[in-house]
């Protein structure tokens, strides 16, 4: 299709370059394509490259991956230990077990392939929550990409199953007690969860089934599932093209950057070598999951600082924070209130208002317009304030999740620290909340004062008759830009109740609530400044300065 | 002249000096911690010796006869030698303060005053003596044993492998690395604090000396690099947070700094 140009310099290397792109795209019309991808325009921005964080930290996921699944035995057999490690000798465990502990002692280099592996799905899943934050904080989610935010969703999900299942593949103690909960957590389900433990266990737990159906899980159908969405949400990224943070000539009709080749490819590039190193490095100097210490999984032992991995941490922690006495036997069945509600319903809210978000706040705004231009945090204030005290909720969780760790480290009480918790995971979220509100507010006050009176230069004047005023030097346009151009949304009008023949109309009760919840978002606001505020502040300014001059006319310090 | 008095001024010589000094007092620590075992049938004197030692730095609280004083502290009759060894040779007691539980702080007494308590209060009445050097070695137990009896009996308040972790109230299971072997028997036959008494009829002194050979072979360092305090995935997830996404997060500002 497309002609090849001749080389700069026509090598012996450039012309079989030149001749085997033609072979290729004379079959396949590759070409068209390359360009359009070579020549889309990205945005720079630190905060963009957080997503490929987890899309590198994947890759290096699969990479080791496919090494383990080489020597792990996906099997619940028994067998005694007879490898190399002094302490597991003659000890009877699963053939999972026995062959986990054989691909850390004895392939080589078997145990800094499980420890990049493991190391990859903290920063995996890790990256993904960073990425997400950055999202919601700039208000990447608005229109036209709240299906890409839903996609984004679905793969924090899955990568908290693919983390879980993997933890759970050595069946050692700790991850053994980590299943026994979940099995727990699934038969306070009311009515069904007993079926459900029992199918998924394949009998009573443990079982004989569990490792191999999550092998299947892990390594085929949670990663097919991922790596599918991943390609749809990249290819979403590349169709809504990607959001810019404001500034001159950005709109939501353009995208200022420069084209993925060669720049971002390069850097890109780089940065992939760059997480895997980092990961590489994690995994050569930290030991992560010692499955010998905890040995062979057997449903007695629970070993002190029992905890899952970080990303379960805080399902853990409601469990620990949850009072234990709501659970009732109503006629012979037993509802255990206090575990269905930490660790069923409480998950479920969380998440569900995470997933729905972007319509949540579309109810407030009503607005229908495509965003392609990023909020900064403090000019959505009711939105940041939300996302800390969301934040300020997990962390909480996520500290009483490790409380014996935090008392034994710190001296305290475990029973005075739950109480605590108990207390602040309610207080801290809204506490969290008023202050991100008004430091948000505080800060669009401080553009607005920078934008109306410039910066401040630190030189003090005095005129003839007495008065002291600072030089303020004007904010540069690119300055001026970035603090003005953004909507302070008004909340939404509400149509009245009763239509012009006294007949209450439709959708009445629907539309007050949207009403309300939008109150709730913009009540209060910061208006941007307007150009007329704009221009008599800077003839304020000019005034003052020329009244000035007037009386001290020879002054060379005084500049406008 | 000019050069003896620079050489006096060696500029390694503070460092040699300390060098020296270091070396010095290990060996006199060595020393000093092999002294032979007390012998366990005690003299007149020691128990002597023993009485003073307790009435000036015991009897407080535990008073003069020994007896326990209500909700102050326990009586001592009948709790042996083993449980003074490893309440003074740890630095227990004497007790500097009323708290959830009592600190191991520096060791108040040299090993022949502890010995001259533990021989008083083990003439009070029948307890357990202090472990001899056979029954304590770990090259004579079984690891594996070890680990298996360490994972049922005491990993749910020491720990997986014996970092420690928090009990109710403030209370705490101590780590075990620092502690010696004859402290860890001690401590496995009198349940000292919150800890069960393990005895020789439901524990046996091979197994408690498998439990020794377990715990020594933790101290040989973790496969897999540093382990991070054992405490499990919490610190994981903390060094993944800080360490990991701080250091690739860093490097995505530096690579973002030309931004367009």
């Amino acid at each position: 299709m497309t002609e090849v140009k001749t080389a700069p310099t026509d090598s012996r290397l450039n012309r079989a370059a030149g001749s085997t792109a033609s072979y290729v795209d004379e079959r396949t019309s590759i070409g068209a394509f390359t360009k359009f991808i070579a020549r889309k325009i990205f945005p720079d921005h630190w905060s963009f490259m957080l997503g490929e964080i987890a899309l590198y930290s994947f890759v290096v996921l699969l990479l080791s991956g496919v090494i383990l699944t080489a020597f792990f035995v996906p099997s619940m057999d028994i067998v005694e230990y007879e490898g190399e490690f002094a302490q597991l000798k003659g000890l009877e465990m699963s053939r999972a077990f026995e062959s986990t502990v054989h691909m850390s002692f004895e392939v080589p280099g078997g145990l800094l392939m499980r420890q990049i592996h493991h190391w990859a799905a903290l920063i995996f899943t890790a990256s993904i929550v960073t990425h997400m934050a950055r999202i919601f904080f700039t208000g990447a989610f608005r229109k036209p990409r709240e299906l890409n935010w839903l996609v984004g969703f679905t793969l924090m999900i899955l990568s908290l199953a693919a983390g879980f299942t993997g933890y759970s593949l050595p069946d050692d103690v700790l991850s053994g007690n980590g299943l026994r909960i979940i099995d727990g957590v699934i038969k306070s389900i009311p009515l069904a969860g007993s079926y459900i433990s029992y199918g998924l266990f394949g009998g009573e737990f443990p079982g004989e089934a569990l490792i191999p159906r999550m092998f299947t899980a892990h390594i085929l159908l949670i990663p097919a599932l991922i790596l599918g969405l991943i390609a749809l949400h990249l290819f979403l990224v590349f169709l809504h093209k990607h959001t810019q943070y404001p500034g001159g000539g950005r709109t939501d009709k353009n995208v200022v950057g420069l084209p993925l080749f060669p720049v971002y490819m390069a850097k890109a590039g780089g940065f992939f070598f760059v997480v895997f190193g980092v990961i590489a490095l994690l995994a050569a100097v930290f030991q992560i999951n010692p499955v010998w210490n905890y040995g062979p999984y057997d449903p007695s032992p629970v070993s002190a600082g029992t905890q899952p991995d970080w990303y379960m941490l805080f399902i853990d922690g409601a469990l620990r924070i949850m009072p234990g006495n709501f659970e009732y036997v109503i006629g012979g069945f037993t509802l255990s209130l206090n575990v269905l509600i930490p660790a069923v319903v409480l998950p479920g809210l969380f998440f569900g208002v995470l997933a729905l978000y972007p319509w949540i706040e579309a109810w407030a705004t009503g607005d229908r317009g495509e965003k392609h231009v990023l909020d900064r945090p403090r000019n959505a204030p009711t939105r940041t304030a939300l996302g800390v005290a969301l934040i300020t909720f997990y962390v909480v969780l996520v500290l009483e999740g490790s409380n014996d760790i935090v008392a034994s480290l710190f001296s305290l009480s475990i029973n005075d620290l739950t109480l605590m918790f108990r207390i602040t995971v309610i207080v801290l979220p809204i506490l969290a909340f008023i202050i991100a509100k008004r430091l948000a507010m505080g800060l669009q006050r401080k553009d607005r004062e920078l934008v109306l009176h410039g910066h401040e230069t630190g030189r003090i004047v005095r005129f003839d008759n007495g008065e002291y005023i600072e030089v303020h030097e004007p904010l540069t346009e690119q300055e001026r830009w970035v603090r003005v151009s953004y909507d302070a949304l008004k909340p939404r009008e509400l149509a009245p109740e009763l239509n012009d023949r006294g007949v209450r109309r439709k959708g009445y009760r629907w539309d007050r609530f949207k009403a309300a919840w939008s109150r709730f978002y913009f009540e209060d606001r910061v208006e941007p400044v307007t150009p007329a505020e704009l221009k008599a502040a800077e003839e304020h300014h000019a005034h003052e300065l020329e009244s000035g001059k007037k009386a001290a006319p020879e002054d060379p310090a005084i500049h406008p | 002249m000019r050069t003896v008095a620079l050489k006096r001024h060696h500029r390694a010589a503070p460092l040699i000096l300390m060098f020296a000094l270091l070396a010095g007092l290990t060996m006199a620590a060595s020393f000093a911690r092999s002294e032979p075992a007390q012998a366990t049938v005690a003299s007149e004197d020691a128990i002597q010796e023993g009485q003073k030692l307790f009435a000036a730095n015991c009897a407080t609280c535990h008073g003069l006869s020994a007896q326990g004083q209500d909700g102050v502290a326990p009586t001592l009759v009948g709790v042996g030698a083993a449980a003074v060894d490893f309440q003074v040779g740890t630095g227990r007691m004497p007790m500097q303060a009323s708290g959830p539980q009592a600190i191991a702080k520096d060791v108040q007494f040299n090993d022949k005053q502890i010995a001259q308590l533990a021989a008083y209060v083990a003439s009070l009445g029948p307890g357990p003596s202090v472990p001899d050097a056979e029954a304590v070695d770990a090259a004579l137990g079984d690891p594996a044993n070890g680990m298996q009896l360490f994972r049922t009996n005491c990993s749910m308040c020491h720990g997986s492998v014996g970092g420690g972790g928090a009990l109710s109230q403030g209370k705490y299971a101590p780590a075990l690395w620092a502690t010696t072997p004859t402290h860890i028997y001690e401590a496995m036959l009198v349940g000292p604090q919150s800890m069960p008494v393990f005895n020789d009829a439901n524990m046996t002194p091979e197994d408690k000396r498998d439990i020794i050979a377990f715990l020594e072979e933790q101290r040989d360092g973790a496969p897999g690099g540093l382990s991070l305090g054992t405490i499990g995935p919490v610190a994981e997830g903390l060094w993944a947070w800080l360490l990991g996404m701080g250091l690739i997060v860093g490097f995505t500002v530096w690579i973002g700094v030309r931004s367009s």
